[in-house]
């Protein structure tokens, strides 16, 4: 390298450059650090990569049947099949069979049994993805078909689980039920979600030396791929190397589930030596990968005349599919989010997973939260119209406030207690009184629409529930002309995870985003990282960025005190300067002259969450450092002749503590209320009788789409307004919560169809808010008519599903 | 052999799989990995790429699918991709406000959006919000709830609006490009790789007598349906013959007393006829399928997949229509009832296509119209609904009804209890009971993962309700989408 000094500024301008502040540090609405790429086409994907002339395309047989035995599998027309390379079974995989993250029961490819519809059975390589595709269906499989179980209920009355219940428990629920003056019993489905990330589940692994692998894969959770594919193949992690630059969506579904493709792909390279890239279609993803879980909630509720909660008693059960994958923990932060906003006095929430033959579900924003949350929020609507009170009056009355009843029945403290004064906030810019009397007023005049109001609140808890999975490592090198390099263990995926961090490494070294790049997330960098999850990347990777920098400052603020003869208070960082006392130099002259003095640039940084503890054979203890919160006031038309709805008009405002970037913040904010919305209303999973999941594509899975979302949409953060506790430049995180914020348009259709029957009879309506299950709501409320047979109609449980391609 | 332009360069291409896709050509055989395989079904709208080609005299732009278009319907146009709007270092106009207005989060969707506004860029001046509705409605975004994308539309139209001059290279380069265009227009394309061929006659005895060579080839119109053969369910079709480039079966005239439309004329170019005949027609173009589609798809390719439900034949049933089916040895006109047979079964005999639709145009009656599905945008059908009424000079009677379901039978059906229960009824709540139980002995629907049968039985009667308070009250809304 050159040594030449270059021509510094003068100080005079320096010094006025000094004055001022970072255009793109913590707090700003730094656009996407991927921004212009996106929009070019110039992001690269997984498969998008140059492709190796000898490279392999994989693709998996996957089961037909829901339950069977394996009786044979002949692979001898496969390998006869033209430029197939490889034929992957079971009996292939030199190492570890099973994938499973937490616990066992994942097998990479089918042992003994398959346990669902697609599940992969075996894996063909082929030159051609054609050629794989061919070779795979040439396979004879023969199977002896068993009973399936299917049906959600059904595996909660059998005891059929993939786990053991879990109880959590305050006080003394049944001598509240008894004793409470209201009581009301009931139950309601929820039906789970395809995460439709538009990037399907994609990898390449590219075989090294010494039998090691580099593996290219769109995943959350690369340091798992990299244990995974050293287990399946039998060499220790130090051999796999995993590099996840971007994913095309992950939103949970791409945890755990991105393991499978990653594996076999290194296996194929294992056994050809040759790189191997498997990308599955749309129709496969949606087949082989797990989805949100579908939940079934029985719930006893005692309260009283203000409708306040005197004891519940809530049972929640989850379909988790074939096995465990992350039920354990999603079913308990569903439990943990069974109270949402609402002190439940005395409480017994229990938790099962059961088991089915459909595709082992998964992590999904909001793990298990978001159906914890509509239950206790379907309950709220139940005693409003039990009582016939306004259902916001309800959900105010039973907000936690300090201190008699500011403790959940997993008895952490609520310390924060800011959702009154942001519903009030809300209800008034929203204009919630006035509106209120104006959609009655309307609904009394409109035969056929009728309008509904909801506002709902979210309180969500932040940290991993496994406790362990609280800490995160960062690395950062700044070169000899100050730019900087920096990696952390998140991974984006869309959210803005590595603009967030840039911005809070620029903000410690005080110079522009532009001169720090990103490169991909990489277990050579950085180790043993936990997932992108538990919308925790900000926090637990900002943090150990924020770590890894201040070290590197710290360093240069002791050598330029030694060098200057100052002292260390007297170096001062701002806007890509450094002030010595009086004087003012660039910091990448400060950079160059400390390298000159062999000062060490290069950093890691590391981060633990402070306080948090979760004791699970007592169910208690502070499984969150903190909670993210939210409100969101919705307004919907529905047709009472069809079922369908529309929604009018949507009022957010969103608690993200002091933001990192708002720009992103709000677009996280939209983005989870309109998943929230897709899922309670559109977006229905259907399997037929046999098994099949019906709607694994989105010619029949119905996403949002643009005209969906209301044309008035209005989002706010809370201002000023920092995290009480110790979280990087007292942000909060985002990624989670705002799903929830959906339900105020679940709620919505629900209060115009209670309008029908003078919001005296509460509808019962599972979600999906299909529209067909709109309009069973409102033929169940609807004051019967003489003579008018089709009326009294109930809708069949038990729904034939038939084939209808279209 | 196709020739057309990808981007600015004219390319030859003579070794292509008929079978192959834009997308997969785009990115396979030309690097170019810019636009995205979200689905390879049409409905993401991450694979949209736009065709630019010459007409009246001017280039007309045009979003589609690049994952179920066959590289044969680039021939004679000019594609463009994602890759090709930045000059240089400049970002274009929707490119920039996309990205300086937050547009992308994951970014796998935004090379699609980013094309769904270029075109619409070109084929508007002024920036309203239900037309960007609906030249986005094909393009799924998951991560970003819309609201972003929909300001940076509004944002680069009104830049682009105050633009003087052209706007980017496709404007500068506009008169050059038609030249290049024409000069391969007139040419004969074709494609033949290993054992399959695709044929790309321009006349339609050419058509016929390649049908009458190859009995078992398959006519391709905008392939919207015929493409997931391919890309679903992983079949090679041999023999193709592409339909786009017959002129003669792309007209659309207004005749004596009816509507006269080629069947292999895209859906957006029939929207104006049939929308201003019969509006709730439109009404239910605009929510077939998205843009993209429509760009593509043909009322003769809706017609000939025989789908129940298949979003144009119940409404064109009503309204009385009938195909000309032409095979080499002439033709014969067909009322659109008897064309479907059976579950995706018709009439057409072998060498034989659809050249044309008829639809009778008649004064007294009025056509209402309804498809309810899950999602109001790019959906299919649960039920859909096509009522066309003739009434009396008192407003108040039916003289005549002519009453098509899809969703409710096998194929696309007429409801003849129903029609007869009606004939002559007045409209009053008696005689919509009394039509409304002849309606439900008319069908028996399956239940499927769209709806219930159930469902379908009950939508079915609210849809003939929907009808008579239109009839009887048009100033009510009815419907959420007739609320402000």
């Amino acid at each position: 390298m050159s040594n030449h000094p270059d021509q510094q500024p003068s100080q005079q301008a320096m010094e006025a450059a000094f004055r001022e502040s970072l255009v793109t540090g913590a707090s700003r609405a730094v656009k996407h650090e991927s921004g212009e790429k996106h929009v070019t086409g110039e992001a690269q994907y997984v498969d998008d990569h140059l492709q190796f002339p000898n490279q392999l395309h994989i693709q998996a047989r996957l089961s037909e049947h829901a339950h069977a035995r394996i009786l044979r599998i002949d692979t001898a027309p496969c390998r006869a099949m033209p430029g197939v390379a490889a034929v992957m079974t079971a009996a292939d995989v030199p190492g570890k069979l099973d994938i499973g993250p937490v616990f066992e029961g994942d097998p990479l490819l089918a042992d003994d049994r398959v346990e669902y519809v697609g599940q992969p059975v075996l894996a063909v390589a082929a030159d051609t993805a054609e050629q794989a595709r061919a070779a795979a269906d040439a396979a004879i499989i023969e199977y002896e078909p068993l009973d399936p179980v299917l049906d959600l209920g059904e595996a909660l009355d059998n005891a059929h689980y993939v786990l053991e219940p879990h109880q959590q428990q305050r006080g003394d629920a049944d001598a509240a039920l008894a004793s409470a003056p209201y009581r009301i019993d009931g139950e309601l489905r929820i039906g789970g979600q395809e995460h439709f990330y538009l990037e399907g589940q994609a990898t390449t692994v590219v075989p090294t030396e010494d039998g090691g692998m580099l593996v290219h894969s769109s995943t959350q959770n690369p340091t798992e791929i990299q244990k995974l594919v050293g287990e399946v193949l039998g060499v220790d992690m130090n051999a796999v190397t995993v590099d996840t630059r971007r994913m095309g969506g992950g939103f949970g579904g791409k945890e755990t589930q991105a393991a499978a493709p990653a594996c076999l792909a290194a296996l194929a390279a294992r056994l050809t030596g040759r790189p191997a890239r498997m990308r599955l279609s749309r129709a496969d993803d949606g087949m082989m990968t797990g989805k949100r879980h579908p939940f079934l909630a029985r719930y006893d509720i005692g309260f009283d005349a203000k409708g306040r909660f005197h004891g519940v008693a809530i049972d929640l059960a989850a379909n988790c599919g074939y096995s465990p994958d992350l039920s354990g923990a999603i079913v308990d932060r569903a439990m943990f989010h069974i109270d949402n906003a609402y002190y439940l006095g005395e409480a017994r929430i229990r938790g099962y997973r059961c088991k089915t033959n459909t595709a082992s579900n998964t992590a999904f924003r909001g793990f298990g939260g978001p159906q914890g949350m509509v239950v206790i929020e379907e309950i709220i609507d139940r005693i409003a119209r039990h009582l016939d009170l306004d259902p916001l009056e309800v959900r105010r009355r039973n907000y936690y406030a300090g201190p008699d009843r500011n403790v959940t029945h997993y008895h952490q403290v609520v310390e924060e207690a800011i959702i009154a004064d942001m519903t009030d906030d809300l209800a008034a810019s929203a204009d919630y009184a006035a509106r209120r009397r104006e959609i009655a007023a309307f609904n009394a005049g409109s035969e056929i629409l009728k309008r509904g109001l909801a506002l709902t609140p979210v309180k969500f808890g932040i940290s991993f529930t496994t406790t362990f999975l609280n800490q995160a490592g960062a690395l950062i090198h700044v070169y000899t002309d100050g730019s900087i390099h920096l990696n952390h263990g998140g991974t984006e995926m869309g959210q803005g995870l590595n603009t967030k961090v840039q911005q809070i490494v620029a903000e410690v070294f005080q110079v522009e985003t532009d001169r720090i790049r990103i490169t991909a997330t990489n277990t050579d960098k950085v180790p043993n990282t936990s997932p992108t999850a538990a919308s925790s990347g900000a926090d637990l990777n900002g943090m150990a960025a924020r770590n890894a920098a201040e070290t590197i400052r710290q360093r240069l603020v002791e050598f330029a005190a030694g060098h200057f003869r100052v002292t260390p208070e007297e170096v001062v960082f701002r806007n890509g300067h450094v002030r010595i006392r009086d004087e003012h130099m660039t910091f990448e002259a400060l950079i160059r002259l400390a390298y000159l003095s062999r000062i060490s640039l290069s950093s890691t940084g590391y981060y633990r969450t402070p306080k948090i503890y979760y004791d699970r054979d007592k169910a208690a203890g502070r499984p969150f450092l903190y909670y993210a919160h939210g409100v969101a006031c919705s307004e919907v038309l529905v047709d009472t002749l069809t079922g369908e709805y529309r929604i009018l008009r949507a009022d957010i405002l969103h608690d993200v503590g002091q933001s990192l970037n708002p720009a992103i913040d709000i677009g996280q904010i939209e983005g989870g209320f309109a998943q929230g919305v897709g899922w309670l209303t559109t977006e229905e999973l259907v399997w037929n009788a046999q098994g099949r999941l019906m709607t694994a594509g989105p010619a029949t899975y119905k996403v949002p789409a643009v005209s969906d979302m209301p044309e008035a949409f209005h989002v706010r953060l809370v201002e000023s307004r920092k995290n009480p506790e110790q979280t990087v430049f007292r942000s909060k995180a985002v990624g989670e919560p705002p799903l929830m914020l959906g339900i105020s348009v679940w709620a919505a259709i629900k209060d115009a169809v209670a309008s029908i029957g003078d919001y005296r009879v509460h509808p019962r309506m599972d979600a999906p808010a299909t529209p067909e299950r709109v309009l069973w709501a409102i033929e169940s409320v609807r004051p019967p008519a003489d003579g008018d047979a089709r009326t009294t109609f109930e809708p069949g449980d038990s729904r034939e599903v038939e084939d209808m391609p279209g | 052999m196709i020739r057309f332009l990808l981007n600015d360069e004219l390319r030859h291409e003579d070794d292509l799989d008929p079978n192959l896709t834009v997308l997969r050509y785009l990115r396979e055989q030309r690097g170019k990995t810019g636009t995205k395989e979200g689905c390879a079904s049409g409905d993401c709208g991450a694979c949209t790429v736009v065709l630019a080609e010459p007409h009246a005299g001017r280039l007309r732009y045009r979003a589609i699918n690049a994952c179920i278009t066959p590289v044969a319907a680039l021939h004679g146009k000019q594609l463009i991709s994602v890759e090709d709007l930045k000059q240089g270092e400049a970002l274009h106009p929707v490119q920039r406000a996309m990205a300086d207005m937050h547009g992308s989060q994951c970014g796998f969707c935004t090379p699609g959006f980013v094309m769904s506004m270029f075109a619409l860029s070109k084929n508007t001046e002024q920036y309203h919000r239900e037309e960007a509705l609906e030249a986005l409605a094909g393009n799924l975004c998951r991560c970003t709830g819309y609201r972003p994308i929909l300001d940076a539309t509004a944002a680069a139209m009104q830049q682009i609006k105050h633009t003087d001059g052209p706007v980017d290279a496709f404007d500068r380069q506009a008169d050059e490009t038609l030249e290049r265009l024409r000069t391969i227009a007139a040419d004969d394309g074709s494609l033949s790789k290993r054992d399959h061929q695709g044929y790309l006659p321009t006349t339609l005895d050419e058509v016929t007598d390649c049908l009458a060579a190859n009995p078992t080839a398959r006519l391709v119109a905008g392939a919207t349906d015929l493409a997931l053969e391919i890309t679903q369910q992983h079949q090679a079709l041999p023999t193709l013959i592409h339909l786009d480039r017959v002129e003669a079966l792309q007209t659309i005239t207004e005749g004596d007393g009816f509507l006269d439309i080629g069947a292999a004329a895209p859906l957006t170019d029939c929207y104006d006829a049939l929308a201003t005949a019969f509006p709730d027609f439109g009404e239910l173009l605009g929510r077939f399928a998205s843009t993209q589609i429509r760009n593509r798809a043909t009322l003769g390719g809706n017609i000939a997949t025989a789908s129940p439900i298949g979003d144009t034949p119940p409404l064109l049933i009503a309204l009385g229509a009938t195909v000309r089916l032409r095979s080499a040895n002439g033709y014969r006109d067909l009322a659109l009832e008897d064309f479907f047979l059976d579950y995706r079964k018709t009439d057409l005999r072998t060498g034989e296509l659809i050249e044309r639709v008829f639809i009778p145009l008649e004064s007294k009656r009025r056509l209402f119209a309804y498809k309810v599905s899950k999602r109001i945008e790019d959906d299919i059908s649960a039920v859909c609904g096509a009522f066309a009424i003739r009434l009396g000079d008192d407003g108040r009677r039916v003289d005549e009804a002519r009453i098509a379901f899809g969703g409710m039978a096998a194929t696309p059906a007429r409801a003849r209890a129903c029609e007869t229960a009606l004939q002559g009824a007045p409209i009053t709540q008696a005689s919509l009971e009394t039509a409304c139980a002849a309606l439900d002995g008319d069908f028996t629907p399956i239940s499927d993962f769209r709806a219930s049968r159930e469902y379908r039985q009950r939508v079915a009667c609210n849809l003939l309700r929907r009808v008579f308070i239109r009839i009887a009250e048009p100033r009510q809304a009815v419907m959420v989408s007739d609320y402000e």
